[in-house]
């Protein structure tokens, strides 16, 4: 079963490095997702794992083996593109039997292997049927039971359900997980759904400009973002700019814009050094008057309402100015709160995040290409 | 600000019926999404809106004039693509000022308003670029400056962020409401991601199969929908099917597979005892806990935990054997519940949603198709 | 057991073909070919004999009409082409969007002109504009000349510009007008702020498939030229005097200037900007009413109909006599002028069948070389560019410049330089015709199929031809019906073999007594061939679009 582990990938196009030092490991049978934005490189990375494209420096171990010098048909990996790219004028049977036979031209094995694997996705009526009678989720089970039954046993998936309905990518991007432990693979799953990323992935890569900004499980990701890139790209996050006006042991005193104070855990940072502080939205708690002992108490004023079925979104306008956005569950919703109501808001200084002021500016830093 | 009322409108496609009977009125300067599977008649509806699509029965009015028979260029209407469709042969600027040129204003005189459109659209930096030089976040604002840069009241939107990236989609969805009303205009918004219509409609139509199911203000159809599809497409939901045991007034007891769950019902006309019922549960109203509440817990196993960010999605199957899907948000660093543990789910008394059940049965009245 | 063998060999290509060097041989090879067999011999042929041009110069009469010729052949490829394009837009705008059930009918009238060969044409436009056509009933006859020429070449390159601009209407994406008009445009301001913008590749690319066709046709010009000589004419005329000098001097200038226009217009054409600054609602309403489109439309096929398609089965009515005034019977037995005829017939086949052969083996792999971009993207830009030069430069120079060369092989049978220079000439067509088709196959199909382990050759017979496979044949019946029906080229290399549209030329310039109906039969023949080849295509293009 393969490990993989990439060195230093670098990947040149005209100038632009579209891979730009890339370095990671990916445990046997582990569930990867590389999550970025459009631009960020991940199709790039995915390609010169499969052997389509030839890394300019760096190094690609599979299963310990140094793969640079082996060819694509020879990895033992299979690649999935965003679009399927299913043959269309080979039947459902013949395009998942297609990879056996290119390897050992038995037609009677290739076929046997490729029907226990329709059976797996539930293709098995429909093996006569033509990629384009097919629907999108259909479709997409084809092209993944093609690539199980090449016999590789390292999977590459660019964006599999990004072409399917927001329903079915819910139902179907469960389903693709469980497939694949059952099955053994160690898979390599590409997205630029932050949610989706850390659902089914045991561990997440975060892409960006082709330089990897953080690589860990969802819950280190989500908690302990590392960049200001990875705290806006996954989750919903506030970011204030501030500056260290005292620190301690316990913590550090950050003083907002117009002079108002807030408390942190933080104490890298140096006094008058300029930082960002990152909130989540879901982290911040609302209430019509401030309750005694919260921390980092702050007053605003409600300027937008957004009702997001599951949760209520507002929009507060600080006394300073600047704009926070809270979440707050419907069911914690106590309060009737409405467009033009003043409120508290207060947030657990364990629950913030500092950073260094980013030298061309927030704008940058949080831009994805 | 034209009030647009359609009626009767049926369209065919060979075998397909893309709309079957549809009445609507959408009011003066309103947001109204529609919603809908895919295949479900929502792109044909705003297609025969705009005069894309020629209906085979029924009639459109604008501002109680008939144009049902009136070709695409004499509706006065502003219209922005699933494709975008930018002319590539033109810039930023010509983009924009298309609509100004073809009722024959002079170069001069159409500077100022595109001017002004653009600085309100932050595409000051980018006027002389061609699309393809474009990210797609400035494509799709110059393909909404150029349709309201025409001068149309009327705005006619077809997933016009379903090309852009996740995070790009949530914060141009809320920059786009806002533009439409402080311009004073009506807006469809057709769009297959439920998330986006509640947060930025007025008013919400669900389609499904040709046929409108439920329309109203987001909040009621999350809270209080009418139709069981509207339940299960607007946000999430657990459907079980009971009996009643006990009537009283608006307090009902419902038997679900020998469990027996309290709770509060206005339907008319009433249930009666005996009858079967149809609950849908929302997840993020269930209560998960190693303690029992007052009413309506039950022991359960947890069978799946998925850590999501703000919050872990469960699911748990009960003593009595009903799989339930859970979303618990995260607050705070107490311990969550993980696979194997023990614990009791607890329905809500109030915020259980009743329905009758359907005539063509549970799961064909779901099913998204 | 056969297929076993088969089998067994396909399986070691494929191996083979994951060699980096076995992979490398087979484009050499095919590059190596293209550029010494298809590339340098026009060219260098020509400058062997440069010396000769001096014949020329020192005598004064055939250098004015040497210059005038060359004058001549771009003055009215330029008009033809010009013409053609105002005329021919609005009827592919017809076919292309109408839904009409007529369209496929029209669609395939308005193929004939390009379908017939040349030198029926030719004849065809003699007979309808000379004193026994229809039109001398007016009282009006022309008689052969340069008025009869510019009409010839009118009606031959219509169906190009047609078939360039359906095909480009009919790819090019309708959003872009449905978006101009929710902006408020309508017909007419569409069409020039929009459609005709994005349209201007496909309308250089018809403008200069006219112009090549006018500047290098041979034949039929010939045919109805009489006294008036273009270039083609005038080398014909030299050859028959057997002045090498005339006809080296204005090939090597034909060549040179052609290419240099061809470079020309397609580095800017680009860059021209027609401003598209303001719309004058009133008159442009006006001109995109229902009645406007109308008189266009009316306007459009008189002219197709009167200058393009009568006059090219104009021919049709000798033939009908041909076949009852005993002429048929005649031709079957082989008796008179018919007995080299069915010589001729076999010989042109033979050469045809050879030549799509070669180019179809030798091509294949430079298509692929082009479509893939494997040389990066300048060498790319450059091999498609050597690929194109036979099409630019007219036949019946490259047939001078080819003839020179091979002949300086003096081992070398006539034979062989005849199919030598059909495969130049026709080499183009197959090659770009699978490299369009292959490049219509998304990269990452083959890519995906490589990680499924798949090597390069096998990926070439399971997924690449059996995609192409209609693109293929076409491409290769394009080019045997190209080389069949070929006269430039033949004409200027032939020296005692004759194929069947020179047999026919010399017929008709009653250079052997040949009645018409005589011609209009041989001509019929040589159409049925042709016929039956395209519409062979035809059939298997629809079959391929289900």
């Amino acid at each position: 079963m393969p490990t993989l582990r990439l060195l230093n990938v670098t990947k040149r196009f005209d100038n632009v490095k579209a891979l730009d030092g890339v370095t990671f490991d990916v445990k046997d049978r582990e569930y990867v997702c590389i999550l970025g934005s459009t631009g960020s490189g991940k199709t790039t990375l995915l390609r010169t794992i499969a052997g389509i494209i030839k890394p300019d420096e760096g190094e690609i171990f599979i299963d310990s083996r140094n793969v640079n010098k082996t060819l694509a048909e020879d990895r033992n990996t299979v690649y999935v593109p965003q679009t399927y790219a299913l043959f269309p004028h080979m039947t459902v049977l013949e395009n998942v039997a297609f990879g056996p036979l290119a390897k050992d031209n038995s037609k009677v094995n290739a076929e046997q292997t490729a029907m226990n694997v329709l059976r797996l996705v539930r293709l098995d009526k429909r093996i006569d049927a033509y990629p384009n009678e097919l629907s999108g989720g259909m479709q997409q089970r084809v092209a993944l039971a093609r690539g199980l039954a090449s016999g590789a046993k390292l999977l590459l998936l660019d964006e599999p359900l990004g072409a399917l309905d927001v329903r079915l990518r819910l139902e179907l991007r469960v389903q693709l997980r469980r497939l694949a432990k059952e099955s053994g693979f160690t898979v390599i799953h590409v997205t630029h759904d932050q949610e989706e990323a850390m659902t089914i992935g045991d561990r997440i890569l975060v892409l960006r400009k082709g330089r990897l900004q953080q690589y860990g499980t969802p819950y280190h990701v989500y908690n302990r973002p590392e960049k200001i890139f990875v705290a806006n790209f996954v989750g919903n996050t506030n970011f204030l700019e501030a500056i260290v006006e005292s620190r301690s042991r316990e913590g550090s005193t950050l003083t907002l814009r117009e002079g108002l104070k807030i408390r942190v855990l933080d104490s890298s940072f140096e006094p008058e050094e300029a930082v960002i502080v990152a909130l989540r939205e879901e982290k911040i708690s609302v209430t019509p008057e401030p309750r005694g002992d919260e921390p980092n108490r702050l007053s605003g004023e409600i300027i937008e309402v957004h009702f997001l079925g599951s949760h209520v979104r507002y929009v507060i306008r600080l006394t300073n100015g600047d704009e926070v956005a809270a979440r707050v569950a419907i069911k914690e919703a106590r309060n009737e709160l409405n467009h033009g109501d003043w409120v508290s808001i207060s947030f657990d200084p364990m629950n913030s995040h500092i950073y260094e002021y980013p030298m061309l500016g927030l704008q940058s830093e949080l831009e994805a290409s | 600000m034209p009030e647009i009322k359609v009626v009767g409108l049926r369209k065919q496609y060979g075998k397909v019926i893309a709309l079957n009977g549809i009445d609507l009125t959408i009011y003066d300067d309103e947001y109204l999404s529609i919603v809908g599977p895919s295949g479900c008649g929502k792109t044909t509806l705003i297609k025969s809106i705009a005069g894309v699509v020629q209906p085979d029965e029924g009639y459109v009015l604008i501002n109680n004039k008939n144009v049902t028979t009136l070709p695409i260029e004499d509706r006065g209407i502003g219209y922005v693509f699933q494709e975008i469709a930018l002319f590539p042969h033109m810039n930023v600027y010509d983009n924009v000022s298309y609509g100004l040129m073809i009722r024959g204003v002079s170069p001069i005189e159409r500077d100022r308003p595109v001017e002004e459109m653009l600085h309100m659209m932050n595409l000051e930096d980018y006027v002389s670029l061609y699309p393809k030089e474009l990210s797609g976040g400035a494509r799709q604002k110059t393909a909404i400056s150029r349709a309201l840069t025409s001068g149309s009241t009327l705005l006619l939107l077809d997933e016009p962020l379903g090309a852009l990236d996740l995070k790009v989609r949530t914060v141009l969805r809320y920059e786009l409401r806002r533009l439409v009303k402080d311009l004073g205009l009506t807006a469809i918004h057709v769009t297959h991601d439920q998330e986006e219509a509640l947060s930025v409609s007025d008013r919400i139509i669900v389609m499904k199969a040709g046929r409108i199911v439920e329309v109203g203000p987001p909040k009621e159809l999350y809270m209080k929908p009418k139709e069981l599809f509207t339940a299960k497409f607007l946000g999430e939901a657990n459907f079980i099917t009971g009996e009643i045991l006990e009537i009283d007034n608006t307090d009902l007891l419902i038997d679900v597979n020998k469990f027996k769950i309290k709770t509060k019902c206005d339907l008319t006309p009433p249930l009666r005892k005996k009858e079967a019922c149809v609950l849908a549960i929302r997840p993020e109203l269930i209560d998960l806990n190693r303690n029992p509440q007052k009413e309506n817990s039950f022991r359960c196993d947890v069978v799946e935990a998925n850590f999501v960010g703000d919050s872990i999605r469960y699911t748990v199957k009960t003593e009595n054997d009903i799989s339930l899907l859970v979303k618990t948000p995260i607050i705070g660093e107490e311990k969550n519940l993980a696979i194997g543990d023990e614990a009791y789910v607890s329905l809500p008394v109030v915020n259980l949603l009743i329905f009758r059940v359907p005539d063509e049965g549970l799961e064909k009245a779901l099913s998204l198709e | 057991m056969a297929n076993r063998l088969l089998d067994s060999i396909m399986v070691r290509l494929d191996k083979l073909s994951s060699h980096r060097e076995s992979k490398r041989a087979v484009y050499i090879i095919a590059v190596v070919f293209l550029v010494f067999f298809i590339l340098l011999p026009p060219i260098l042929g020509i400058t062997f004999e440069l010396d000769l041009v001096g014949q020329v110069f020192s005598n004064n009469d055939l250098l004015l009409r040497a210059e005038a010729s060359i004058f001549w052949s771009f003055a009215i490829a330029l008009s033809v082409a010009t013409l053609d394009l105002l005329a021919g837009l609005p009827f592919a705008w017809y076919i292309a969007r109408s839904k009409s059930r007529w369209i496929n009918i029209l669609d395939a009238l308005a193929d004939i002109p390009f379908v017939i060969p040349t030198v029926a044409l030719g004849f065809s436009t003699l007979l309808f504009w000379g004193n026994t056509g229809p039109i001398s009933v007016l009282g009006v006859s022309l008689a052969p000349g340069l008025i009869l020429v510019l009409l010839l070449h009118f009606t031959f390159s219509f169906p190009v510009v047609v078939r360039v601009m359906v095909g480009e209407l009919l790819a090019y994406n309708t959003i872009y007008e449905t978006a101009a008009k929710t902006l408020g445009a309508r017909t007419f301001t569409i069409a020039r702020t929009v459609t005709l913008p994005l349209l201007r590749p496909g309308l250089i690319a018809a403008f200069l498939l006219a112009f090549a066709r006018s500047l290098s046709e041979t034949g039929a010009t010939v045919i109805v030229a009489g006294g008036f000589e273009n270039g083609p004419v005038f080398i014909n005329n030299a050859k028959n005097a057997g002045l090498q000098g005339p006809m080296v001097l204005v090939s090597f200038t034909l060549i040179i200037s052609s290419v240099t226009v061809f470079a020309l217009i397609r580095l800017l054409g680009n860059r021209l900007k027609i401003p598209i600054n303001r719309v004058y609602p009133s008159p442009e309403a006006r001109l995109s009413s229902g009645r406007s489109v109308n008189m266009r439309n009316g306007l459009t096929f008189f002219i197709f109909g009167f200058f393009v398609l009568i006059p090219a089965i104009y021919i049709t009515f000798p033939t009908f006599t041909a076949l009852t005034d005993g002429t048929l019977q005649r031709a079957i037995s082989g008796v008179g002028v018919w007995s080299s005829y069915w010589q001729s017939m076999t010989f042109s086949y033979t050469i045809s069948v050879l030549v799509t052969l070669i180019n179809i083996g030798l091509g294949l792999p430079v298509a692929i070389l082009i479509a893939r971009k494997r040389l990066g993207r300048l060498w790319t830009t450059l091999l498609d560019a050597i690929v194109n030069v036979p099409i630019v430069v007219p036949s019946v120079a490259l047939g001078v410049s080819l003839g020179i060369f091979w002949r300086s092989f003096g081992f070398l049978p006539e034979f062989w330089i005849l199919v030598f220079a059909q495969m130049t000439i026709t080499y183009t067509y197959f090659v770009q015709a699978m490299a369009a088709a292959i490049e219509g196959i998304p990269l990452e199909m083959e890519e995906t199929a490589r990680t499924l382990g798949s090597r390069p050759f096998h990926v070439f017979r399971k997924i690449i031809v059996p995609l192409t496979k209609y693109s293929f044949l076409s491409g290769a019946i394009l080019v045997f019906t190209r080389s069949l029906n070929e006269t430039g080229a033949a004409t200027a290399v032939s020296q005692t073999l004759k194929t069947s549209p020179v047999l026919l030329v010399s017929w008709i310039k009653h250079q052997v007594p040949a009645t018409q109906s005589d011609i209009a039969l041989g001509i019929a023949f040589l159409v049925l061939i042709s016929f039956a080849s395209l519409l062979a295509l035809r059939l298997i293009v629809y079959r391929g679009k289900k």
